[in-house]
């Protein structure tokens, strides 16, 4: 049984829930589907200080909420799965979804997002949740009065650990060049924290521990000495990676695998659109998704308009 | 009907170790939104697997001897337990068709 639709949105963070509000109050009919909850990565930020229309600031989870609310309010209709592959089927669209649900539609909006990156060394995964963690939000208060190290010299490694002075009692940012890609506000922070200290130009090699972590191996790459960090925990924030392998091929990648869009947030596949941090784009916000949503909304409008008038 | 039972330190042995059957934990803390993820995931396993496999969930926040007795630095955390030992564990959001192979192999282990 195959269901239909006009639109379907594939991931319901900041993206594809504006996609879905705007669709939906377009009077498409239209789906999304979301692999966990509504507001994807969104929901796991503990605070958001710079999405306009939020003076104090909001939790990620608390604008998350908000957002899906009001896409359901123009009938969106919003549910649980995960789709594994799309097929091409003449003018139309079938998505197959990991339970075998097969659902055809007229155009289809990308907003799968992407996971924090991993560092791809030994003892990264054997001890996930006994001291490496992606999620200081989550993890930091097992860290109370210990020692942390943060890996990586973006935003997000800056601002993650700026909330962990609450819990631990000293944080290493290791990094590995010796300037930092952070903006100013976030560098400024993190140096005037008594807690926080640098590492510059070094790189981790292994993570040591038995049942728990309790040493880093870090290697400098300038001098190309090894030393051991004593640590409690790990925080990895080395970047994204997006969410595209379901795809297998059907609409162009760059180099690192994000979607390539042109500004009407179209793929090379007509009636396939991508939006947020999928898409090959310079600002991972949550702001900037939204409006990547809203466009990619509008253009599937015109897509279908265009495409389906007999029908 | 069904549902995750919600336990705490006062009622660990109880509920958890002297369960007959496996025993799945969720140790989870509100502040987590990966931990929000897969709640409704773990809701569903509850009535998927009434009978079969007892769902219950831990705030770590709430009670921190648990969650330090079982040496949990990050969550969500899942643990299955039987007969009061660990026999098997996942960390992190994981979707819901892995999490059912996992329920699905520790069952048929155990026959």
């Amino acid at each position: 049984m195959s269901e239909k639709y006009d639109v379907a949105i594939i991931g319901g963070g900041p993206a594809g829930l504006t996609a879905g509000l705007y669709t939906s109050r377009a009077g498409i009919k239209s789906l999304l589907i979301e692999k966990g909850v509504p507001g994807g990565l969104m929901a796991a930020t503990y605070w958001i200080e710079n999405y306009p229309g939020f003076d104090e600031g909001i939790s990620g989870l608390d604008l998350s909420k908000k957002m899906e609310k009001q896409a359901r309010r123009f009938g969106l209709d919003l549910r649980t799965g995960s789709i594994d592959d799309i097929r091409i089927n003449g003018k139309e669209k079938v998505l197959i979804s990991d339970n075998g649900t097969e659902i055809s539609t007229k155009a289809v909006i990308i907003a799968t997002g992407s996971d924090p990156k991993k560092l791809n060394v030994e003892g990264e995964e054997r001890l996930r949740g006994k001291g490496v963690s992606y999620c200081a939000t989550c993890d930091g208060a097992f860290f109370r009065d210990k020692k942390v190290a943060v890996i990586g010299g973006g935003n997000s490694a800056l601002q993650e650990a700026i909330f962990l002075t609450r819990f631990a009692e000293e944080i290493f940012i290791v990094h590995r060049r010796d300037t930092l890609r952070a903006t100013k506000i976030n560098q400024e922070k993190a140096f005037s924290e008594s807690k926080i200290k640098f590492i510059w130009d070094s790189v981790v090699e292994k993570i040591e521990g038995n049942e728990t972590l309790s040493s880093i191996r870090l290697k400098n790459l300038r001098s190309k000495e090894s030393e051991n960090l004593r640590v409690d925990g790990i925080f990895i924030y080395i970047g994204s990676s997006p969410n595209t392998e379901f795809l297998r091929g059907l609409v162009k990648l760059d180099y690192y695998r994000f979607i390539i869009t042109d500004e009407k947030m179209a793929t090379s596949v007509p009636g396939i659109y991508a939006a947020g941090d999928v898409r090959a784009n310079d600002l991972k916000q949550i702001v900037t998704a939204a409006g990547d949503g809203a466009i990619a909304a509008l253009s599937a409008e015109r897509y279908i308009e265009e495409n389906f008038r007999q029908d | 009907m069904g549902g995750a039972l919600k336990v705490s330190s006062d009622s660990w042995q109880k509920e958890v170790l002297e369960a007959e059957g496996p025993v799945l934990v969720d140790f989870w803390a509100s502040w987590c939104g990966p931990c929000m993820m897969i709640a409704p995931i773990v809701e569903e396993m509850a009535t998927e697997y009434a009978g079969k496999l007892k769902v219950v969930k831990l705030n770590t926040d709430e009670n921190p001897d648990i969650a330090s007795r079982y040496k949990i630095m990050g969550i969500p955390t899942l643990i299955f337990f039987k007969d009061g030992t660990i026999a098997d564990q996942i960390v992190g959001a994981v979707p819901k068709t892995q999490l059912k192979a996992k329920i699905d192999s520790l069952l048929i282990a155990k026959q």
